[in-house]
């Protein structure tokens, strides 16, 4: 009974004949799929400035990384005193918990030469590096950045992914060295203490920020993390894997390794100058560490994005930031590395503690221990990222 | 349906016929899917063809460049052999975290459905309870009781079922204890809903013939419950399979599962045709075991 002609209905003709239809057309839809390139050049993608007319700035930022007032924590007074002075209207935005979630946040938008509803965003080095690379960035007219021009700490000048101080100017610098607790572990001098010291096994985390855990172990081989080969990047690699292979490294941490390491469930870590100094005002027990081999400087930057239409609002902006008593303002609270020369001299008459603190304001010789990691092009940059990612577990 | 079929028409021309009738009520039921059919037209199945062709993307493109479609079907055998460690890992401890959440979701659905009495509504809210806060909170918060210097690992160490430097945290048997709890309303409250429905007076019979207890649950608890049963199991194991939180923060790089690389792969390696060919294997490999078990299992009730 069950011949296959009978079994043709028109019903069943029918759902076949739609069914390979859609097959068809999915098909077809996914072959013209694909993506456009998201390069933008300076004159494929101009942006229009209405700071004349409009007086407003959208400012998005990390949690955590503007002064407010300690009895009124909605009040900001450093920003609050720049929109009393400019008249400007600033819509100021905790937005960026995360670099590469940032970046997936605002991509299609600047990949497709659209605006992003942002005039600043503070972005990290290398997510800096990367944007400028795409060509997603504003160059700044440093006519109206005189500030900017004379205060700019020299060690964050001409940095390799921009040369001419234009495109990225620092809203905080920090160190990426190590901290430990201790409470629960002797004093660490080196990272090669912390990968391979018996008494610390299993209680070591390291930051799944590549750059800085990378380029601390470089450092600790003799290279320099500014210009360095695949083969020393590799080595470094293999001696950071060695150290997950023996499970001496826990786990790998964004900022959540600061309650642990108070916590005392880690004993020492690659950690942050900003985070462990402020641990360090609740329990003298926690200290960071600029290793001997050296320590990475690293900064937060503002970024004009493609198509922000208030560019000249927030020139204004940067520049008033980088005056050395406003400058001073802010350092006192956020306690990470003030990029502003002389503001120094301004905290002595706020905070002469925290003016002489060299994680603050870096000496002459922390300095020179410093270094910035190189900028990589985008397929160097995959390559690196994919290996670390294996090593760290993902 | 039918009433409405057989209200007479008001006016004095003759009722249309009544094939027209039924053809409208034939089509009501597909008016009242279309809302739930566009939005997962929209949200769903336009996604998963964008996520589709990502998988088949030249896997040499990058964002400045670009990615061409190749239909590179290379990505899948690449990702796999790269990564099915984590991918078996997730299946592991998910498999392992449905046990351990089955050997005490039944006892406690039982227990509300046919023991507690006036307590029911107040232990069924306890149950829900928990899912008021965030999932991150709550999982943050096992992070402080597993911590090293906490109380439940202190006295672990004192009754040496732990060693002097032995630890909860950062360890396998964390993440999987992580997955349990997360997932386990998710796995009760199918469970009560169909024991809710057992009549106690199967059980009298069942004992009026001389079964013991045992054999009684044997033959009529856990039958009749099966699709309870089933509906927790799929609630359960899905989402715990797909999880990357738990093995994120109470777990290291050894216990990463398939969900931490996948989010690696999209927003720190800028990996998207590999990130999407994992995605799409662990969708395949999940819609593999279900439909085996749901044929093994096999009830009608839940499909």
């Amino acid at each position: 009974m069950r011949s296959p002609l009978r079994h043709l209905t028109r019903r069943g003709l029918l759902t076949g004949t739609l069914g390979s239809a859609a097959l068809l057309a999915t098909a077809g839809t996914l072959a013209g799929c694909g993506t456009k390139g998201a390069q933008q050049t300076e004159a494929g993608c101009k942006s229009d400035d209405l700071s004349a007319t409009e007086k407003k700035l959208a400012f998005s930022n990390w949690p955590q990384y503007m002064d407010v007032d300690e009895k009124d924590e909605s009040k900001r007074p450093t920003l609050d005193a720049f929109i009393a002075k400019s008249g400007i209207q600033v819509t100021y935005t905790e937005d960026v918990n995360d670099n590469n979630e940032f970046f997936g946040k605002v991509q299609n938008q600047l990949a497709g030469c659209q605006t992003t509803g942002r005039d600043i965003m503070v972005l990290t080095d290398w997510m800096a590096a990367r944007m400028i690379r795409l060509g997603w960035i504003q160059k700044l007219d440093k006519a109206k950045l005189p500030n900017v021009e004379a205060n700019l700490l020299p060690s964050l000048r001409n940095r390799s992914f921009d040369s001419d101080n234009q495109l990225a100017i620092p809203w905080q610098s920090g160190l990426a060295g190590l901290a430990y607790n201790a409470k629960v572990a002797k004093e660490i001098r080196t990272v090669d203490e912390l990968l391979t010291r018996p008494d610390l096994k299993g209680k070591v985390t390291a930051l799944s920020e590549m750059r800085d855990t990378m380029g601390l172990l470089l450092q600790s081989n003799g290279h320099d993390p500014s210009n360095f080969t695949t083969a020393q990047f590799d080595d470094a690699l293999n001696k950071l894997k060695k150290a997950v292979d023996s499970k001496q490294i826990r786990k790998f941490t964004g900022n959540d390794y600061a309650p642990d390491l108070a916590k005392g469930d880690i004993a020492a870590c690659i950690g942050w100058s900003g985070d462990v100094i402020q641990l360090g005002f609740e329990d003298e027990k926690i200290k960071f560490v600029v290793p001997e081999s050296g320590v990475m400087l690293w900064s937060d930057n503002m970024l004009v994005p493609n198509k922000a239409g208030h560019k000249a609002n927030a020139e204004e902006l940067i520049n008033y930031y980088y005056d050395p008593a406003v400058a001073a303002k802010l350092a006192a609270y956020v306690n990470y590395i003030c990029p502003v020369k002389g503001a120094q001299a301004e905290m002595e008459k706020i905070d002469p503690d925290l003016a002489a603190n060299p994680l603050i304001f870096p000496d002459e010789a922390m300095l020179s221990k410093s270094k910035v990691f190189m900028a990589l092009d985008e397929k160097r940059e995959k390559e690196y990222e994919t290996k670390f990612q294996q090593v760290i577990g993902a | 349906m039918s009433a409405l079929a057989h209200v007479p028409t008001s006016s004095g021309q003759p009722a249309a016929p009544p094939g027209a009738r039924r053809g409208r009520s034939r089509l009501l039921p597909y008016l009242l899917l279309l809302p739930g059919a566009a939005w997962l037209l929209v949200f769903f199945v336009l996604p998963l063809l964008q996520l589709a062709a990502a998988s088949l993307y030249d896997p040499s493109g990058s964002i400045s460049t670009g990615y061409a479609m190749t239909w590179a079907f290379g990505n899948y055998p690449d990702a796999l052999q790269q990564y099915w460690p984590q991918l078996a890992r997730s299946f592991g401890y998910s498999a392992i975290a449905l046990v351990l959440a089955l050997l005490m979701g039944y006892p406690l659905a039982y227990g509300i459905a046919q023991k507690a009495g006036r307590w029911k509504n107040l232990l069924l809210v306890a149950v829900v309870a928990p899912m008021f806060t965030s999932f991150l909170v709550r999982t943050l918060a096992w992070k402080t009781i597993l911590s090293d210097n906490g109380w439940v690992v202190g006295l672990l160490r004192d009754v040496h079922l732990l060693g002097a430097d032995g630890r909860l945290l950062a360890t396998p048997f964390a993440v999987v204890l992580g997955l349990t709890y997360n997932f386990l309303p998710f796995l009760v409250l199918p469970l009560y809903a169909s024991l809710e429905r057992l009549d106690p007076r199967l059980l009298e019979a069942a004992s009026d013939l001389y079964a013991s207890p045992l054999r009684a649950f044997q033959k009529v608890t856990l039958p009749l419950s099966m699709p309870g049963v089933i509906a927790g199991t799929l609630l359960f194991f899905i989402p715990a399979t797909g999880d990357y939180i738990n093995a994120e923060l109470l777990g290291t790089p050894n216990e990463y599962m398939i969900g931490n690389v996948i989010d690696s792969a999209f927003l720190v390696r800028l990996d998207y045709p590999q990130g999407a060919a994992l995605s799409f294997l662990l969708m395949a490999a999940i819609l593999a075991i279900v439909f085996v078990y749901l044929r093994k299992a096999g009830t009608e009730e839940v499909l």
